[in-house]
């Protein structure tokens, strides 16, 4: 059943979508339009029964690394003696970094990724940008996320793809209650499935927020906003509302946890569960933080990536052996990647370019795209050497079936990213 | 019916204060708009008989752990980091609560967005509380002064590596941060060579492990000449913050970022910004800023434009309500914000916290319910218990100072007048009572 759309032709009094967008950041903390719909796992768990996913549909989980992950200290070019020289404190030992050529190698907390490297499931792409780098956090996640480096526009790439793809709310599903902007279109956006379940409903609230859901003359532009979400919340309550009637059963272990603060392995736990069960979801989202670290980065990192590491082979064993294993591709991206040299502090400042990495069955293993040089540089930069239109174009394409073209401004040629 | 002189004073005390209150709003009136924000703007805190009674904590600098610390020695220190913080948090939520005059408490909060600080990476309830007490004492004065105040604030260092900032190797972290969002605004006629200079402007503060205090340590700072925004010079922190404020960019972006959390989230028509931009002056005067700001006919005219924050809505009703403000409740309060999204001391990353639809999501309707129901509890409900069933709406509408209510709320009101609890509850999560 589909829920409906926003209205785009009703004002957002003031409160553009732009600056919404604007409003994201580093946290992972987004608007949620007030048309998005909040689900419950229950909910979900019976669209799964009811409604199936067809067999062997393509399932993209997208993970948004917010902060600017330094892809130099992820896929490490050990074997360049610039890189030693850029970072001597900051440089991982070759000895320690898990190699994947005898160039480039694995951070050496991501053991789990390297066993995936050499079993043919995962692929990296280097050097991922765009144009003219913006180096402020907010402002490039904006970029990445509504995939459009030259005009700042209202609405996400993934939310774009939802615009022309049908109207099933369960179609993406982000996981958190508050919704990243590249998940919100023009129409339609993701549903927002909270990792410790939804508020239980009380008494008071069916009654007052049924009244309230009914706008009036005399409501200004902020009530009216008001009255919008209250809507936004009948029309749930409405479209689930056969699902709704009993506590909104939470299944035991979920309890606790606001969606965009729970770790990446509770978030991936959840799309694991959603995809066993057959939810006819094609996208899922999920994010993880953390990033930024302009200072004693070394140990930090490794242990982001090693959290990072773990919860994606979590994610892959609890797959295993599932008729949907084959047809699930996670693709990880971060908003920039950091500057070259180390600054003072044992950390690196906010750079541009960085590796992007799918991990499935179905991705073409091995590296795609050019490594950047170490010296080289834009102003002590990297030069990005793929631009990011070519990895979506390749996704809408291959993984969603979709017409790049009716998503994104630009589609650069086909980087080879599937088998 | 309201006059409309009192619907617009409702309009004022909800953007200078936490939500509306009936009673404060009646006093307005008395006075006069201009009066009392006048008054407010130079009111002092030792003669508010809510900011005296409710005195800030004093907190132990938890001693540095030695080179051999335990891994339980770390974890205690940890949790007693932890508790100090909570302990920090309650005071101050309770002061927002309790403080006689909410203007300066209201403006304390907005700076607090403004330089939006983390305990997750501070962890010092004492440098937290320091910088809370800047801004506080410097949030009404000359920005120039509370600019540099926050780039040598012991917490601002900390949060944005600024003590880890050197003339070996700078660290552009806090140098950025407060151009694009302190001072300037993302595209504010910088480039990125600016942040550069800038960070080696701000090189040398540190910040000691023992007692918590920022110094300046000469050796560590950048002398040689910098060239920031045009201006070349040897600058330091005091240059740096004059230098960025002096800019074009700097008046109209301050400006307007204190209107979008105040007045309307669309910023200010270009004639009302060029007022309260003239008032504020090349002296960068907060108090003449914020006096044009809350008496320029463009802020009436806005009224309704702002969706109540969580801390402004839940601090708003123990205000309206007299909630009792004992810990337990208070920590209750806290849970209330949490769940609604937005906890002070906790802001989502340097840039603050989301507005206006952010607050709304399908998820915080039943949330915002729950809280209500809760907050009615521990609240005095006099005020409409003692009205007979027939004046109730009436009167749970100007306990909570809302000027005026739609036909739609007011039918839904009627039906709960034999029921105060209920009656108060439905009328917190009101559109009408969500708005500034």
């Amino acid at each position: 059943m589909p829920l409906p759309p926003i209205d785009p032709k009703q004002p957002m009094d003031g409160l553009t979508r732009r600056s919404l967008l604007r409003a994201s950041g580093v946290a992972g903390v987004a608007a949620l339009l007030a048309g998005a719909a909040g689900v419950t796992l229950r909910e979900v768990m019976e669209r799964g029964r009811m409604t199936p996913l067809a067999s062997n549909s393509p399932i993209l989980v997208l993970l948004s690394m917010y902060g600017g992950n330094d892809g130099l200290s992820t896929v490490v070019p050990y074997a360049d003696p610039a890189y030693h020289d850029a970072r001597p404190e900051l440089a991982y030992d070759p000895a320690d970094v898990l190699h994947l050529d005898d160039q480039l190698g694995l951070n050496p907390g991501m053991t789990g990724l390297a066993k995936l490297w050499s079993d043919g499931k995962l692929a990296i792409v280097r050097g991922v940008g765009y144009p003219q780098p913006d180096r402020s956090h907010f402002r490039s996640m904006d970029i990445w996320q509504t995939g459009s480096p030259e005009t700042p526009v209202p609405t996400g790439w993934l939310g774009r793809w939802l615009d022309t793809a049908g109207d099933d709310p369960l179609l993406a599903l982000n996981i958190g209650e508050v919704l990243p902007p590249l998940a919100v279109g023009a129409k339609a956006t993701a549903a927002a499935l909270a990792v410790g379940g939804n508020a239980n409903k009380t008494t008071l609230a069916d009654a007052a927020l049924t009244a309230f859901a009914v706008p009036d003359a005399a409501d200004g532009p902020a009530a009216r906003m008001v009255v919008a979400s209250y809507a936004a919340h009948q029309r749930c309550e409405q479209t689930f509302g056969s699902l709704t009637s009993s506590d909104g059963a939470n299944a035991p272990g979920d309890s606790g946890g606001n969606g965009n603060r729970a770790s990446l392995a509770a978030q991936l736990g959840l799309v694991a569960r959603c995809i066993t069960a057959n939810v006819p979801t094609r996208v899922y989202t999920v994010s993880a933080s953390g990033f930024d670290l302009h200072a004693a980065e070394k140990d930090a990192q490794t242990g982001q990536l090693t959290q990072i590491d773990q919860a994606i082979t979590g994610f892959r064993s609890a797959l295993a052996g599932s008729a949907r294993e084959k047809d699930v591709v996670l693709m990880a991206y971060s908003e920039f990647g950091r500057r070259v040299r180390a600054n003072a502090s044992e950390g690196t400042d906010h750079g541009t370019a960085g590796p992007v990495l799918l991990i499935g069955d179905s991705v073409k293993a091995g590296f795609h795209g050019d490594e950047p040089s170490l010296t080289d540089l834009d102003h002590g930069d990297l030069k990005t050497t793929t631009d990011f239109r070519a990895v979506y174009g390749e996704v809408l394409d291959r993984l969603l079936g979709a017409d790049p073209t009716r998503v994104l401004d630009k589609v650069p040629p086909p980087v080879g990213l599937f088998a | 019916m309201t006059s409309t002189s009192w619907a617009q004073n409702a309009h004022l005390v909800r953007s200078a204060g936490f939500g509306g209150a009936g009673v404060l709003v009646d006093a307005v009136d008395r006075q006069g708009a201009a009066a009392w924000v006048e008054q407010s703007l130079h009111a002092d805190l030792s003669h508010d008989p809510g900011a005296t009674a409710t005195p800030a904590p004093a907190f132990e600098v938890l001693a540095p752990l030695g080179k051999g610390a335990s891994r339980d020695d770390r974890l205690k220190r940890r949790q007693a980091q932890r508790q100090q913080v909570n302990e920090l948090l309650t005071w101050w939520i309770r002061r927002m609560a309790t403080a006689t005059n909410p203007m300066v408490e209201k403006l304390t909060f907005g700076w607090h967005n403004h330089f939006a600080t983390s305990a997750s990476k501070v962890w010092s309830a004492s440098m937290l509380l320091g910088q809370n007490e800047t801004l506080r004492s410097l949030g009404r004065g000359s920005f120039l002064d509370l600019a540099e105040a926050m780039v040598t604030d012991p917490a601002m260092l900390v949060w944005l590596d600024g003590q880890l900032n050197t003339a070996k190797a700078p660290n552009e972290n806090l140098a950025r941060e407060f151009m694009e969002l302190f001072a300037l605004g993302h595209g504010g006629g910088y480039t990125e060579t600016d942040v550069k200079e800038g960070a080696r402007a701000l090189t040398g503060w540190t910040v000691s492990r023992v007692d918590g205090a920022a110094s300046f340590v000469a050796r560590r700072h950048d002398s040689k000449l910098k060239t920031l925004l045009g201006t070349t010079a040897d600058l330091d922190a005091a240059g740096f913050v004059r230098v960025v404020l002096g800019h074009d960019a700097s008046a109209p972006f301050v400006v307007g970022r204190w209107w979008r959390l105040l007045a309307g989230p669309g910023g200010p028509p270009p004639e009302a910004l060029a007022r309260m931009v003239a008032a504020y002056g090349p002296g960068r005067d907060l108090r003449a800023m914020f006096g044009a700001l809350f008496t320029d006919p463009a802020f009436g005219t806005a009224a309704g434009s702002v969706v109540l924050s969580p801390v402004e809505w839940v601090v708003g009703s123990m205000r309206a309500l007299s909630v009792t403000t004992d810990d337990a409740t208070v920590r209750k309060a806290t849970a209330m914000m949490r769940s609604l999204g937005q906890v002070p001391l906790d802001p989502p990353n340097v840039s603050g916290w989301p507005s206006g639809q952010a607050w709304l999501s399908t998820a915080s309707a039943t949330t915002r319910v729950r809280a209500a129901t809760t907050l009615v509890k521990a609240a005095d409900l006099h005020a409409v218990e003692d009205q007979p069933a027939s004046a109730r709406v009436e009167a749970v509408a100007h306990l909570l100072g809302i000027p005026r209510l739609s036909g739609r709320t007011a039918a839904e009101l009627k039906k709960h007048v034999g029921l105060p609890p209920r009656l108060v509850a439905t009328a917190l999560v009101c559109p009408e009572n969500l708005v500034i």
